[in-house]
């Protein structure tokens, strides 16, 4: 139970087993007060600590922090060889780097979390288990749909790797909105808003910075944040665990 | 709505005398109901109108307005204090204002039948345009600029009030249209806001080319319109100019009201800075044949307009900083003693340069003359023959430049204090890129005194660009000295 406690609660999604991304952003939540952590999704995959990264999620879920399923976790449980997509390519990999009790771990996780108006899932709140992408307007709006059946005014959610907010504009129509790092945007109640938080472990829009985003429940403001880590350790992890090198490149473009 | 009575209470505030009842809401002047806390400042409180009834605009633009007084700081716009939330008695506090609204310089100007002076219409207009300028480089836009939405300080700055309709880029668009739906008020709306374009900063410039319109010549550029399709004119129409109207409007008055009121904006001032600019130098402004015409464009300009206008559609915008930041305002400081022509020369090159990359740029070429120079000049010259002088020099320098694009201007200022004449002079300015000689304005006294170069790359705005000789004449020969310095 939350109580009347001011409520900061860090969002970090596709942690993608980037050991020195997740430590980097971790600090920087604790630096601007987060009282609250939510994983969703996609702890393992493409980087090289699997096992390390999942370790830090089940502590702090020991501790009360929320973590969602994503399809790189779900790969990682049961990975099949013969699908080409990325998720079970390396799914093979990152189910011979967990131990027992840390794939039991991925294979309990939630595929959505409500906590009163709040709605977190990996990717759509459409049937989350069809893992879809959400970078339209269109897109957001059907999840956006689906979370006010359950009375959930704000989703966030990762899967995209982007740092996005969708909200209803003026006539009624989901707009999209390119958030400015660092800026506390107001996001109040009676409106319905979507934001696809980022990626910490692999960033997919040219900048090799971390991103995370943390809401102060409180007073309904969120910060999209980007975290400068070392993501040339992280790639030389990658090489030094034989992972395709293009793994490994990706992180300094942020592609 | 009610009017609250004075004495009333709300979140530990005492609500005092309303000051303004409108369409929108009411406001009042209010204090802290604890008698033992004294404001600041002087507060103001203001209660949107949102019974039953009312649109959802109303909402909206109380969010918005709550969003950017938030964000905005700087002394155009009023102090964010406190607000009252949203689902139980929505109101925003924030600093009131005290001065007079533009309204009563067109108010007074109907009671006595007499228009204001160019040069007071031209203080309003770069007052205007300073506050309008500072918004945009905090990335907003204001879009609904009137009369009644700015007022006037006696120390005659301008403030910007009712942020609204307003437009900031770190934050969501509440009020984006896609539907083409049109959002502001018709008689100072630029023709991209009529359809649905937000966010650009020449809007905020057409909007005080219309008031400065209506202060010259006393009547609206565009008039009412109260149709889609009225509103849609000024997209292709350009309005009668001011001389044919007002006759004793100036030449360069009518050159920069025009220039606001392009229906391009791209043909329009780039940023609001260029614009107080030129009011604050009306001697400087270049007047084409759009600052002496009596009569509208030609029907063939009008159907160019009316074809590209059929075009126009919403977009999202690039941050108003942003754009800004590409029409910079360049000043360079040109010494006029002790300089050498290899300084001079390289002035120039790295002047040509500056503008080169940055197209539609501006140039502000400036000298510091001292007030006691004039006694050392030729006995019987006056103070205007040598400020005169100064100007020629100048144009001479600047016969160098290649100002294809670019306006130009020539500045003497006269001071004792060269650093602080500049740094001034690029912060009233808006400069944004301030070109001086590395090793000018008495650099033989470097090692004593912190020279002029130094205090104003401490102390300016706005980047400085120190330029060194690129022709060294005096080190000819002398270079194997510099070399080997740090052999070891």
């Amino acid at each position: 139970m939350i109580g009347l406690s001011p409520m900061k609660l860090a969002l970090l999604s596709d942690l993608h087993a980037n050991l020195q991304a997740l430590t980097a952003c971790l600090a920087d939540a604790h630096a601007r007060g987060a009282t609250h952590h939510a994983f969703l999704g996609d702890l393992v995959g493409y980087g090289a600590d699997p096992g390390p990264v999942v370790d830090i999620v089940m502590r702090m879920v020991n501790q009360g922090a929320w973590a969602l399923k994503g399809n790189h976790d779900a790969a990682a449980v049961n990975p099949d060889p013969t699908n080409r997509r990325a998720d079970h390519v390396g799914g093979v990999w990152s189910h011979s780097q967990l131990s027992r009790p840390q794939r039991d771990f991925l294979a309990d996780l939630p595929l959505v979390v409500r906590h009163d108006k709040l709605l977190l899932v990996h990717a759509s709140a459409v049937d989350p288990a069809r893992w879809s992408y959400i970078t339209r307007p269109s897109e957001a709006a059907e999840s956006m749909t689906a979370a006010q059946a359950q009375q959930a005014t704000h989703v966030f959610c990762g899967h995209v790797h982007e740092q996005r907010l969708f909200y209803t504009g003026a006539t009624g129509r989901t707009m999209a909105f390119e958030p400015t790092a660092g800026v506390a945007l107001p996001v109040p109640a009676h409106r319905q808003w979507l934001a696809t938080i980022g990626s910490v472990g692999q960033p997919r829009d040219g900048r090799p910075e971390a991103g995370y985003a943390i809401l102060d429940v409180t007073t309904l403001q969120l910060t999209f944040v980007r975290v400068p880590y070392d993501h040339r350790a992280a790639a030389a992890a990658i090489l030094k665990a034989g992972l395709p090198s293009f793994n490994a490149m990706r992180l300094a473009i942020g592609q | 709505m009610k009017l609250m009575e004075p004495g009333t209470e709300i979140d530990g505030f005492v609500i005092g005398e309303c000051v303004h009842a409108g369409g929108m809401g009411h406001i009042y002047r209010i204090g802290y109901a604890d008698p033992g806390r004294k404001p600041p400042f002087p507060m103001a409180m203001k209660v949107p109108r949102m019974t039953g009834g009312d649109g959802a605009e109303n909402i909206v633009g109380f969010e918005v307005e709550h969003q950017l007084l938030q964000a905005l700081h700087g002394p155009h716009v009023p102090r964010f204090v406190a607000a009252g939330d949203l689902a139980r008695l929505p109101y925003l506090v924030m600093e009131y204002i005290d001065g007079r609204p533009l309204q009563h310089w067109l108010d007074e100007a109907t009671t006595t039948r007499r228009r204001p002076a160019a040069s007071e219409i031209a203080a309003l207009g770069a007052a205007l345009a300073t506050a309008a300028h500072s918004l945009h480089m905090q990335n907003a836009v204001h879009l609904d600029l009137k009369p009644g939405n700015v007022m006037i300080r006696s120390d005659g700055s301008a403030v910007l009030l009712d942020f609204g309709l307003s437009w900031h880029g770190h934050y969501p668009d509440l009020l984006a249209e896609e539907t083409r739906l049109p959002v502001g008020s018709a008689v100072w709306m630029a023709p991209e806001q009529v359809v649905g374009m937000r966010g650009d900063p020449r809007s905020d410039v057409f909007a005080i080319g219309v008031m400065l319109y209506e202060l010259a010549c006393g009547e609206l550029p565009f008039g009412e319109p109260q149709t889609r399709g009225g509103l849609r004119q000024r997209l292709w129409m350009d309005p009668v100019p001011p001389r044919a109207i007002a006759p004793e409007t100036p030449d360069w008055l009518q050159e920069v009201i025009l220039r606001c009121l392009e229906p391009e904006a791209k043909l329009r001032y780039p940023s609001a800075a260029h614009l107080a600019f030129d009011l604050a130098n009306p001697d400087q402004v270049a007047v084409s044949e759009r600052g002496r015409r009596t009569t509208r464009e030609g029907f063939g300009t009008r159907l160019r307009r009316w074809i590209k206008a059929a075009g126009m559609h919403y977009e999202p915008s690039p941050l108003p900083s942003l754009q800004v930041d590409q029409i910079p305002i360049v000043m360079v400081a040109v010494p006029w003693k002790d300089a050498s022509d290899a300084t001079l020369y390289s002035l120039r090159t790295a002047t040509n340069r500056s503008l080169g990359i940055r197209p539609g740029a501006r140039l502000a070429c400036v000298t510091v003359v001292s007030a006691g120079d004039s006694d050392h000049m030729v006995p019987g010259r006056g103070e205007t023959d040598v400020h005169r002088a100064h100007l020629d020099r100048l144009r001479q320098w600047a016969r160098g430049l290649d100002l294809e694009g670019h306006q130009v201007s020539f500045h003497v200022l006269e001071a004792g204090d060269v650093a602080r004449a500049l740094v001034d002079y690029a912060r009233a300015n808006a400069i944004s890129l301030l070109i001086l000689g590395a090793a000018t304005h008495g650099v033989k006294f470097q090692r004593l005194i912190a020279t002029v170069p130094v205090r104003v790359a401490m102390e300016a705005p706005c980047s400085v660009m120190l330029v060194k000789q690129s022709l060294p004449f005096e080190r000819l020969g002398m270079e194997p000295t510099l070399a080997g310095d740090n052999a070891g």
